[in-house]
C-alpha cells in the first residue's frame, strides 16, 4: 500500500545527532525509522553514522541500536533475526544500516552470507560514494572521476578511474526476495519502498543515493537536489527486483546532461570533455544492461 | 545416572553443548574442531537438540551471529582452531568489551606459517588480551565439564564474559575416551535457563556496542577488569558447586599435585599435565621432591597463587606450547612475574616444548625436572629452553 506523508508518526526515533548538515544518510535514517516503527533494531557498522548516533552516553536513536564491527553487520543481523525465530520473537524489524564501504567492501561476504540464509532483516546501504567516517577515501562504490584524498587528482590523474559496483545486481544474483534502489532526491518514492520492504519476510537491501555535503562539495541545502540531478541525469537509478523481475520507477525518455549534476560538486569540478565523455558512455551502456534486466522474467 | 560413553574430546564436547540447550550455534569448519559443529548439526538433524543452527561464511561472521543472538537474549555457541580463532579477532574484543556471555571452544592448533594442523597454544595465546576467559583442558571428560561449567561462570551477572575452552588439537579432539555423560535433569538442575540484562529491550530501547569517548573509556576498562577479578572467586565457586551435583571437581584456576611439599615443580596447561603427573610419581619414587602444576585459567591468572607459591618451592618450570619471539614464553612471562615477590628466592627456567603437535614425552618431562634440581641445589642452567631441538 501506497505510503501518505500526512499518515507517517510525527514522532522522531533519531534526532540529537552529531551528522553534518544536509547529510543524506541521516535523511535516510529518520525516514527508515518513520516508516518502520519502535520495533526497529538498527544494527550500524562502523560509519558516519554510528559515530555521529551512538556515542556515550548521548544515544541519538530512540529505538534499539548497537554499533557492529565493520565488516559485520549482516552478520549481526543474521545472529538476532536466528535469536528471534528461537524464542519466536515476533514482529520485530531487523535493520541494517551501513555506507557504502560497510556495504560493497568489506562487508560484502557477510551481506551475501546472510542474504543467503534468507534471515528476516531489511539491508539499507546509504551510499555517499566513499569512506566518508575516516575522512573521503575512495570505495568500490565512488563513481569515475571522482576527487577523493586516496584518488587525488591533478593534471595527469582524473580522480577515481574505476566505476561504481552494482550492488543492485550482486543482489540480484543471491535472488533476494526485495532489491530496490532509491535516492534521497525522491522522499517519496524512498518512503514506498521502505513499506514493501517492511511487509516482505527474508532479507531485502535498498541501496539509497546519500548525497554528502563535506565530501562531495556541496551547500548543506543541495543535498535533496543533488539527489534528483543523480537520477535525472541517468547517473543514479530506481528500480525495483521483486520476485524474479526489474521494474525500472523512473525511465526519462531523455537525460538531463550530465555536467549539471557534476558541476554542483567540488569532488568533480577538474573533469574535461573527454571525461564527461567516458562517464556518458558508461551510463549509457548500464541503461543498456538495466533495460535488458527490465524485460526479463526469470 | 550418569551414562559412560566412549567419545573423543570434540565428542564431548558436542554433548555437553546439547546438553546446555544453547538457542543459536553458528558454525563455520576448521580441523581438528571441525567433529564439534558436525556432531551438533547431527543433533539438530534428529531433533535432539532444538536451536537455530547457523552455517555461516567465515569465523568472522561467526562471532558476530553470536554475539547478535546474545544481545537479543539468546544462548549461544561457536567453535573454532588456530586461523579461525585469528580470522575472528576482531570480534573477540568486541564481544568480551559489549560483555556478552558467549561460549566458545577453541581446538588449540598452531597458527601458520609454517603451515600446520596439529596443536600447540599459540592461537589461543595470542588472544591473551582480548578480554576473554580463558580455559585449557586436560581430558575429554573436562572439556564436557568445563563446556558446562563455562556458561555459568560467563552467565553470572558479576561476569558478564566471554568463556574460550582450550582443547589441544588431536590428542584432545580426536582421541577417545570414556567419558560420563550427565542426565539432562541434573545439568537443568545446575544451569538454569538463559538469563541476561544486557540485551534489548523493547520497553526501554537501549544502545548496545557503542562508542565511548575517551572520557568513558576508563571507567569501561575498569569494569572489565572488575569483573575478571571477581571470575576467580565465581570459577573457584562454580567448579565446587559442580563437584556436588556431578561428584567431579578440578580445583578451579589451578589443579595441584604432589606440591605441598615439593622443592621443585613444573608448570603446564593442557593434556601434557596427565603425563606430567605419572611422570612425577616416578620422579617421588625415586624420592625426588617434585611436583606439578595445572594451570586450568589463563585469564583470570591466579596471580595470587604463583604469589604465594614463589616463597614455598625452590624452583619452578614453566612449560609453553608457545614463544613470544624477542623474548620467551608468555605463560612463563606471567608465572615469572607472579612468582618473583620481593625476597622471593625462588629460581625459573622456561620449556619451549610441543610446538605444531611435536610430542611432549615422559623422557622429555623427566628431563626437564633435571635443570630445575640443579637450580634447586644452587647451579646455573639457561633460562629459555627448547625441548628436543634438533641443533644444540
Ligand atoms: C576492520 C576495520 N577497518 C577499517 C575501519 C575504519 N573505518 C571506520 S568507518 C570507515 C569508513 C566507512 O565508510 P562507509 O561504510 O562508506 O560509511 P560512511 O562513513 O561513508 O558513511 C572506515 C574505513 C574499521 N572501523 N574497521
Ligand atoms: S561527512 Fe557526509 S555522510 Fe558523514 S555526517 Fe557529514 S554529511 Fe553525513
Ligand atoms: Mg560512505
Amino acid at each position: 500500500m501506497a505510503v501518505k506523508i500526512k499518515d507517517l508518526p510525527d514522532k522522531e526515533l533519531l534526532y540529537g545527532h552529531k551528522a553534518c548538515q544536509g547529510c543524506g544518510g541521516a535523511i535516510v535514517a529518520r525516514l527508515a525509522l518513520k516508516v518502520l516503527g519502535e520495533r526497529t533494531c538498527v544494527v550500524l557498522p562502523a560509519s558516519c553514522i554510528s559515530s555521529v548516533t551512538t556515542i556515550y552516553p548521548q544515544m541519538a536513536f530512540f529505538v534499539n541500536s548497537l554499533t557492529s564491527a565493520f565488516p559485520a553487520a549482516a552478520a549481526v543481523l543474521s545472529g538476532m533475526a536466528a535469536a528471534c525465530r528461537a524464542q519466536r520473537l515476533e514482529d520485530v524489524t531487523l535493520l541494517g544500516f551501513a555506507g557504502d564501504g560497510g556495504t560493497i567492501d568489506i562487508g560484502l561476504q557477510s551481506l551475501s552470507g546472510a542474504v543467503e540464509r534468507g534471515d528476516d532483516f531489511l539491508y539499507i546501504c546509504y551510499d555517499n560514494e566513499a569512506y566518508m567516517n575516516t575522512g573521503i577515501q575512495r570505495s568500490g562504490l565512488t563513481p569515475y572521476g571522482a576527487w577523493t584524498t586516496t584518488t587525488p587528482t591533478n593534471n595527469n590523474a582524473v580522480g577515481e578511474k574505476k566505476f561504481k559496483k552494482n550492488l543492485f545486481e550482486i543482489m540480484m544474483a543471491h535472488r533476494i526476495p526485495y532489491c530496490a534502489t532509491a535516492s534521497v532526491g525522491y522522499p517519496l518514492d524512498l518512503l514506498n519502498k521502505l513499506a514493501k520492504a517492511r511487509d516482505i519476510r527474508g532479507p531485502k537491501a535498498l541501496h539509497v543515493l546519500a548525497p554528502c555535503p563535506t565530501g562531495w562539495g556541496h551547500g548543506p541545502e543541495k543535498t535533496v537536489e543533488i539527489g534528483r540531478l543523480a537520477v535525472e541525469t541517468g547517473l543514479w537509478f530506481l528500480a525495483e527486483y521483486e520476485k524474479g523481475q526489474v521494474k525500472i520507477n523512473y525511465n526519462p525518455k531523455k537525460f538531463k546532461p550530465v555536467q549539471e549534476y557534476l558541476i554542483r560538486q567540488k569532488r568533480f569540478r577538474h573533469l574535461g570533455e573527454k571525461d564527461i565523455a567516458v562517464i556518458e558512455e558508461h551510463r549509457d551502456k548500464e541503461w543498456e544492461i538495466l533495460k535488458k534486466h527490465a524485460g526479463r522474467v526469470e | 545416572m550418569e551414562k559412560k560413553h566412549f567419545l573423543s574430546g570434540d565428542e564431548a564436547v558436542a554433548f555437553a553443548v546439547k546438553l546446555c540447550r544453547p538457542h543459536v550455534i553458528a558454525a563455520y569448519p576448521i580441523t581438528p574442531q571441525t567433529v564439534i559443529v558436525e556432531k551438533i548439526s547431527e543433533f539438530v538433524a534428529s531433533g535432539e537438540m532444538d536451536c537455530q543452527y547457523l552455517h555461516v561464511e567465515s569465523e568472522h561472521s561467526a562471532m558476530a551471529a553470536c554475539m547478535g543472538a546474545s544481545l537479543m537474549g539468546s544462548r549461544t555457541f561457536t567453535a573454532t582452531s588456530s586461523q579461525g580463532l585469528l580470522y575472528m579477532c576482531e570480534m573477540l574484543h568486541y564481544v568480551s568489551g559489549s560483555r556478552y556471555p558467549i561460549v566458545m571452544v577453541n581446538a588449540n592448533r598452531t597458527i601458520a606459517a609454517p603451515w600446520n594442523i596439529f596443536g600447540d597454544h599459540r592461537d589461543s595465546l595470542s588472544q591473551r588480551d582480548s578480554g576473554w576467559i580463558q580455559f585449557y583442558v586436560e581430558n575429554a571428560q573436562e572439556a564436557l565439564d568445563v563446556t558446562i561449567q563455562a556458561y555459568k561462570i560467563a552467565e553470572d551477572p558479576k561476569v558478564s564474559l566471554p568463556v574460550m575452552i582450550n582443547l589441544d588439537g588431536y590428542v584432545l579432539t580426536h582421541t577417545y575416551e570414556l567419558v560420563d555423560v550427565p542426565p539432562q535433569e541434573l545439568v537443568d538442575q545446575f544451569l538454569p535457563a538463559f538469563q541476561t540484562t544486557n540485551k534489548l529491550d523493547f520497553e526501554k530501547p537501549k544502545s548496545l556496542s557503542f562508542s565511548a569517548p575517551p572520557e568513558w573509556q576508563t571507567e569501561f576498562r575498569f569494569q572489565q577488569f572488575e569483573a575478571m577479578e571477581i571470575a576467580k572467586e565465581v570459577i573457584n565457586q562454580v567448579d565446587k558447586e559442580f563437584g556436588r551435583v556431578f561428584g567431579r571437581t578440578y580445583g578451579g584456576l589451578i589443579h595441584e599435585y604432589c606440591c605441598r611439599d615439593a622443592d621443585y615443580v613444573l608448570v603446564a596447561m593442557g593434556s601434557v599435565a596427565g603425563t606430567a603427573r605419572i611422570v612425577v610419581d616416578q620422579l617421588r619414587a625415586k624420592g625426588k621432591k617434585v611436583g606439578l602444576v595445572k594451570l586450568r585459567s589463563y585469564r583470570p591468572f591466579p596471580k595470587e597463587y604463583f604469589q604465594d607459591l614463589g616463597q614455598r618451592v625452590q624452583a619452578v618450570g614453566v612449560i609453553d606450547r608457545d614463544i613470544s619471539f624477542g623474548y620467551e614464553g608468555a605463560v612463563y612471562s606471567d608465572v615469572k612475574a607472579a612468582l618473583y615477590r620481593p625476597g622471593a628466592q625462588v629460581k625459573t627456567v622456561n620449556f619451549i616444548a610441543g610446538l605444531s603437535g611435536r610430542d611432549i614425552t615422559k623422557e622429555n618431562l623427566a628431563q626437564m625436572y633435571e635443570p630445575l634440581e640443579a637450580l634447586a641445589l644452587g647451579e646455573k642452567v639457561s633460562e629459555i629452553q627448547f625441548t628436543g631441538l634438533r641443533w644444540t
